[in-house]
């Protein structure tokens, strides 16, 4: 199966227009085909949803505010086990509260969308502040051995274009994704040129090409994920968040090889696919001898300073993980190959940091940088983590 | 850090005053110019009061690090906003602030300073203290010249709803005509608004 996959290249002709991530967001779930919006407004992701209540019904769809997060994410599994393709948007503390549904999502298949704005936490923490605090929580915030797809934008145009990929991936692997943005991304505005809509490559949810009859004695294969057919269709549909049989459907609870058959297709489900879902934007690595490893808002940071660094002659580059999850593994063990060291700055104390090391296994001096206070890591602090990586090139005669 | 060449602006005030629409006209008018641009915002949990900012940078190339760090130039609509965020601004840089509700503290000399009542414009000519952001807008056009004051205006009549599109013109027309007849202060000598 191949995976759908946006180019960021815009088409030729089309005007800039000054967006905001959280429009972005919003915009790129509509052209993604998205026509149903549970959710419950928090601060920095709340025009999510203040543009889809405008948005949606203009174009069909459904918009629900919801009580909670809880019944958010719960309302969403529903709208999507119905045949609609469904997300909602929320940040820490709303993120918190829907890990419980994510995990039914994940168990029951459910393809869906979760957008989490971070913010600064834990609790009600900074409300108006960006952190990265929650990818480890993107990873395990959930109970129970599972794997999870997860993307983070850079930039306003990312929100559009990660946000039509997440839904795309959902759809392939019937799965919940999460797309990691933060309050400084969600809330900047960007002067960006969208793709052609109809140049966009959306990925649909169709229909298991077998007999109805047929349904609960066929299986998903890792190359053939049968697309889940909505209630109401021919297709009888079981939907548990127990341990149950892959074939029928039904719960079953009291054979540990059907729970292994299970459990093991849940992350093969997606590890079986990390290089199509994976995808990692490498700036100026060629003959570098400094990487920065970096994602998110710090790696506009990060670009900065390799500009900066390249400009003077210094070999730094930029390995910045669009896909977070599953973790881009193969990238970071090539980067360890070449560079002596792996700066990664984030907004986190050393989340993803332990994840560089236990790839780059020993090969290259990982060094960790992290800020907790709301504010963006400025280019002058990673120059600063990148110089005495050069002690020989002449810093003062420039 | 070197990138292409960049202006930087920061409009600063307390939550309320329209200091985010201000920065996002900006934004607006240089992105309808086909430039780069990016505009961020910083505030509180609170929906009124607090020294908030709202920032945007205009460059002829990508931009990549969002923030800004030492404005070029500095719009202030309240004395916290002064003392947060104005000192920031670049030496040599414009500070344009609202002389009825900033007090400039003493020798504070190293930036062209240019003191407007934007707020006692709004309320005492137009009636309506709302509309002070888009005052300051017109007037910051004509003095900093950032962006061709056309592409501004063009900018706040598309941002403002309909009903109001005559009160934005006219509080617009009043910022510019301030700004064309501002003095703005360069030398030490005492700043008289």
């Amino acid at each position: 199966m191949a995976t759908v996959v946006n180019e960021t290249t815009p088409a030729a002709g089309r005007k800039p227009v000054l967006l905001q991530g959280n429009e972005a967001v919003a915009e790129g779930a509509i052209a993604a085909g998205a026509r149903f919006f549970a959710g419950y407004p928090i601060t920095p992701s709340t025009e999510i949803a203040e543009v889809l209540s405008r948005r949606l019904p203009e174009v069909g769809g459904t918009f629900i505010q919801m009580e909670d997060e809880i019944a958010s994410i719960a309302a969403v599994c529903g709208a999507s086990l119905a045949g609609q393709k469904a997300f909602t948007a929320t940040s820490g503390p709303g993120f918190s509260l829907m890990q419980e549904m994510i995990g039914f999502a994940t168990m029951a298949q459910i393809p869906c969308v979760v957008v989490d704005v971070m913010r600064g936490g834990p609790s009600t923490g900074l409300p108006t502040e960006p952190a990265q605090g929650d990818v480890m929580q993107a990873r395990w915030g959930t109970h129970g051995e599972h794997s999870v797809i997860a993307l983070v934008p850079s930039s306003v145009e990312e929100c559009y274009t990660l946000t039509i990929e997440a839904f795309n991936l959902s759809e392939q692997y019937r799965t919940p994704v999460i797309l990691l943005s933060d309050a400084l991304i969600g809330h900047m505005r960007e002067a960006v040129v969208l793709p052609d809509p109809a140049a966009l490559r959306i990925a649909e949810r169709g229909m298991p090409d077998c007999d109805p009859a047929e349904y609960d004695t066929v299986t998903s294969t890792l190359d053939n994920i049968l697309p889940r057919p909505p209630l109401g269709s021919p297709f009888r549909v079981h939907v548990t968040g127990l341990v149950y049989n892959r074939r029928s459907g039904t719960p079953d609870t009291s054979d540990p090889a059907a729970a292994a058959d299970l459990g093991r297709y849940l992350r093969e489900k997606i590890y079986h696919h990390r290089d199509a879902i994976v995808r990692v934007e490498e700036v100026e690595m060629d003959g570098a001898e400094v990487a920065i490893f970096a994602y998110g808002s710090v790696a506009r940071s990060a670009m900065a300073v390799v500009r900066e660094a390249r400009a003077q002659g210094v070999r730094v580059g930029l390995v910045r993980p669009i896909t977070l999850w599953p973790f881009p593994t193969a990238a970071v063990e090539r980067m360890a190959e070449q560079v002596r060291t792996v700066i990664v700055p984030e907004m986190n104390i050393k989340q993803m940091s332990w994840e560089v090391q236990a790839a780059v296994k020993g090969k290259a001096k990982v060094v960790d940088y992290g800020r907790v206070d709301g504010k963006l890591i400025t280019p002058d602090e990673i120059f600063e983590l990148v110089k005495p990586e050069f002690y020989y090139h002449k810093w003062e005669e420039r | 850090m070197a990138e292409h060449a960049r202006v930087e602006i920061r409009c600063s005030g307390s939550g309320g005053q329209g200091i985010l629409l201000a920065a996002a006209i900006i934004a607006e008018a240089a992105a309808a110019l086909g430039r780069h641009v990016v505009q961020t915002q910083s505030y509180g949990p609170e929906a009124r009061g607090g020294a908030s900012k709202a920032e945007v940078i205009i460059s002829e190339g990508p931009i990549d690090y969002p923030e800004v760090q030492t404005p070029d130039v500095s719009l202030v609509l309240s004395q916290a906003a002064y003392h947060k965020y104005a000192g920031d601004t670049k030496p040599g840089g414009l500070l344009v602030y609202d002389s009825g509700l900033v007090e400039l503290d003493p020798g504070d000399d190293r930036v062209v300073r240019c003191g407007l009542p934007f707020t006692a414009v709004a309320a005492d000519e137009l009636g309506k203290k709302v509309v002070t952001n888009i005052v300051a807008l017109g007037a910051l056009a004509a003095v900093s010249g950032i962006l061709p004051v056309e592409a501004v205006r063009d900018a706040v009549l598309s941002r403002v709803p309909e009903r109001f599109r005559e009160l934005n013109e006219h509080a617009f027309g009043l910022g510019l005509r301030l700004g064309q007849e501002a003095e703005p202060v360069t030398s030490s000598a005492p700043q008289t608004a």
